[in-house]
């Protein structure tokens, strides 16, 4: 933010469509914001301070997809200005909940929502950001991780790889020694394709993983689709499942289209 | 004024809101010509692709709309939902889901206060450099923040977008020891909204007084959170069913958005300050007392002094975290287990930013056939704009800069979420060469 900060690094968050949550993280860091605010300056935040500092920065967060040919263009100079560029979330990394349009007539959904829908502009796909730029990392989650976050920042000010898991939500589960709900109780549960991240919330308040971090690398989709069958769970369930905050992720969308046209 | 004809207010990102707005202020001399609160935020289409989810995966999805104050989007769809399904859900999950919503009203108001808000009244860009020479304040606003979101994180499991709310009542619910182990930051909490109180109160307020409806739930005994009658200071008193014969989205041709109107009268006033003018005689003693030693009487109508009455619902939220504490005990299931069946539902819940209004229309198999959903950002922003008109013509002979933060200044006011307001705004992006994509 403003700041007497000559030769500090400079951050900058920018939001395309979202809904504000994983910028918010940051202020939400509330025992780490003020010692990150000494290491680095908060050049252009503007949910939180009016001033506006120019780039270039060093690290640019981006929050949001892609919806409509105005951030199309916003984004390529949002790249041109971040000497490092890392997305925030499930809209940044993968199109978030909006890319639902994706599988629909988006001047029908326009027109469900507007009375005049001709004024509307908007993109006939909501997409992640690496469909646009070249992005240097991505943090996943619907939302992300706080702690991830500032691992991230410190990462990319100490010049490493930040150390955040890639592995399923299942090793989170058995961290904390979690019984398997999906075994034990018969609850349908995206945890074996989702990427770690959230700690396995969703099992350990007694509900199946519902995706916010989306699929892992190696998802095996189809053993999930089939362990979900076995479940008792319908098709029209199993592509509703998937078709959450990380429905446009390759693996998430082409298991959905599977279970959809079976 | 002369030599001030044609000035132009305009900030072009209206910073410290959450989401992307500008103001346009047009003068002609002292007069205020034409005043746009400009919303770029693009649409989302929510109540679109809610078609055809189940109705218990409304929670989750609408959550998405918002990220500082998902817990309102989960109550308004589960009452919603609750009512079109016929489902009555337990005492105790009633308790909890007052604990969750001040847990949400506590963290949002103190980021709005100490955050975004305060560095206004008192000439800093943001909290940071506030930190600068008053680190104690921004370190109490940080811990205050922190235990609302505590209250978040434990029932919901996350403090941005929760997941333990459900149709019903909670996927899962705590245990009594773990409530009482809130008991010592809620006490702590309790005095530094205190305080915030009266650090709000020494503030400077402009003279701005204005003439509004005030619209908010009442309960017969509670200060309303997640249900009520709708009542207004005009006579408004009705069944939260009834909310759209009573209330009409217009568009108006100079502005860029849907501007929500009482039918037959026109703007109204959403959040801590309806609420507070509304139900005074409802806040607890402890409220209460703060409220009338800082000067606070109903009906408040500056603007600018709804700092304050945050302060005091923040009083408020600690007070009824502390009873539910001590109240509660585990329900004997967690919620209700519900069978699908057709049926419409609405409901209206207390954002911090005022009332969210949620139906829904379900078919035999639970499947949403449509949704509507009013934030109270739209609610509020023909207020807004009518308020920025009377507003910049107080402050028209201002140098250009000053009057420009006054007008920012004016908008936070309202803690604006932009990012809420714009999936049901009607958004008119100007159809150029390049926008047909």
């Amino acid at each position: 933010m403003s700041s007497k900060s000559k030769g500090k690094p400079k951050i900058a968050v920018f939001k395309f469509a979202s809904c504000d949550g994983c910028q918010l993280s940051l202020l939400d860091a509330e025992d780490e914001l003020l010692a990150v605010a000494d290491a680095i300056e908060i050049a252009y935040f503007p949910e939180a301070t009016r001033a506006m500092g120019k780039g270039p920065y060093d690290i640019g967060l981006v929050e949001g997809s892609i919806t409509t040919y105005q951030d199309a263009q916003r984004i390529q100079e949002v790249r041109r200005e971040c000497k490092t560029l890392v997305t925030i979330g499930a809209c940044a990394t993968a199109g978030g909940i909006q890319a639902l349009r994706n599988w629909r007539d988006v001047d029908e959904f326009v027109r469900l929502v507007y009375p005049t829908p001709q004024s509307i502009s908007t993109l006939k796909l909501s997409t992640p950001i690496a469909e646009h730029v070249p992005v240097d990392f991505e943090l996943r989650g619907c939302p992300i991780n706080k702690s991830h976050l500032i691992e991230l920042i410190a990462a990319t000010l100490a010049g490493r790889k930040p150390g955040i898991p890639s592995y399923s939500v299942c090793v989170e589960c058995k961290r904390r020694a979690n019984v398997c709900i999906a075994v034990a109780r018969g609850v349908a549960c995206l945890g074996p394709a989702t990427q770690a991240g959230c700690g396995a919330l969703c099992p350990s308040y007694d509900r199946g993983c519902y995706g916010c971090y989306g699929p892992m690398e190696t998802a095996n989709t189809a053993s999930l689709r089939n362990q979900l069958h076995v479940l008792g769970q319908t098709d029209d369930q199993i592509v509703r499942s998937l078709r959450g905050f990380n429905a446009w992720a390759w693996q998430f969308r082409k298991a959905s289209e599977e279970s959809e046209h079976p | 004024m002369n030599g001030r004809g044609g000035r132009t207010i305009r900030v072009d990102t209206l910073a410290r809101v959450e989401g992307e707005g500008a103001i346009y202020i047009k003068m002609a001399g002292d007069r205020v010509a034409d005043v746009k609160l400009k919303i770029f935020e693009p649409p989302r289409l929510f109540e679109a692709f809610l078609r055809g989810r189940h109705c218990t995966e409304a929670p989750d999805i609408t959550a998405r709309i918002c990220g500082i104050c998902p817990v309102a989007y989960q109550m308004s769809a589960a009452h919603a939902i609750e009512r079109a399904l016929g489902i009555h859900i337990d005492p105790a999950v009633r308790l909890l889901r007052r604990l969750l919503y001040c847990g949400e009203w506590i963290e949002s108001h103190a980021l709005h206060i100490y955050m975004l808000h305060a560095p206004d009244f008192l000439a800093y860009e943001d909290a940071i450099a506030m930190a600068r020479e008053q680190r104690p304040i921004v370190e109490k606003a940080l811990r205050l923040k922190k235990i609302g979101n505590r209250i978040v994180q434990l029932l919901g499991g996350r403090e941005i977008h929760p997941l333990s709310a459900a149709v019903g009542g909670f996927y899962k619910t705590p245990t009594k020891q773990s409530l009482l182990e809130l008991r010592t930051d809620l006490e702590w909490a309790l005095e530094a909204s205190l305080e915030t109180v009266r650090w709000t109160a020494a503030l400077q307020f402009p003279n701005f007084e204005q003439d509004y409806e005030f619209v908010a739930l009442r309960h017969p005994d509670e200060y309303a959170l997640n249900e009520g009658r709708l009542v207004s200071n005009r006579g408004l008193d009705i069944d939260v069913a009834e909310y759209e014969d009573h209330f009409l989205e217009l568009q108006v041709k100079h502005s860029n958005a849907l501007h929500s109107v009482v039918r037959g009268r026109s703007s109204y006033l959403v959040g801590p300050l309806a609420r507070f003018n509304l139900n005074f005689e409802r806040l607890p003693d402890v409220a209460r007392k703060a409220a009338l030693e800082a000067g606070l009487r109903p009906p408040v109508k500056n603007l600018f002094r709804s700092i304050v009455v945050r302060a005091v619902e923040m009083v408020f939220a600690c007070n009824e975290a502390l009873r539910v504490m001590r109240e509660y005990e585990p329900p004997t299931a967690p919620r209700v287990a519900a069978s699908n069946r057709t049926g419409v539902g609405q409901a209206i819940t207390e954002a911090p930013r005022g009332i969210l209004y949620h139906r829904y229309a379900l078919d035999e198999k639970g499947l949403i056939l449509a949704a509507k959903i009013v934030p109270p950002t739209s609610q509020n922003l023909k207020r807004i704009e009518d308020d920025l008109r009377e507003y910049a013509a107080q402050v028209a002979a201002w140098p250009i800069e000053e009057a420009t933060w006054k007008c920012e200044q004016a908008v936070r006011c309202y803690d604006p979420c932009i990012s809420c307001a714009t999936h049901f705004l009607k958004l008119v992006v100007q159809p150029d060469e390049a926008s047909r994509g």
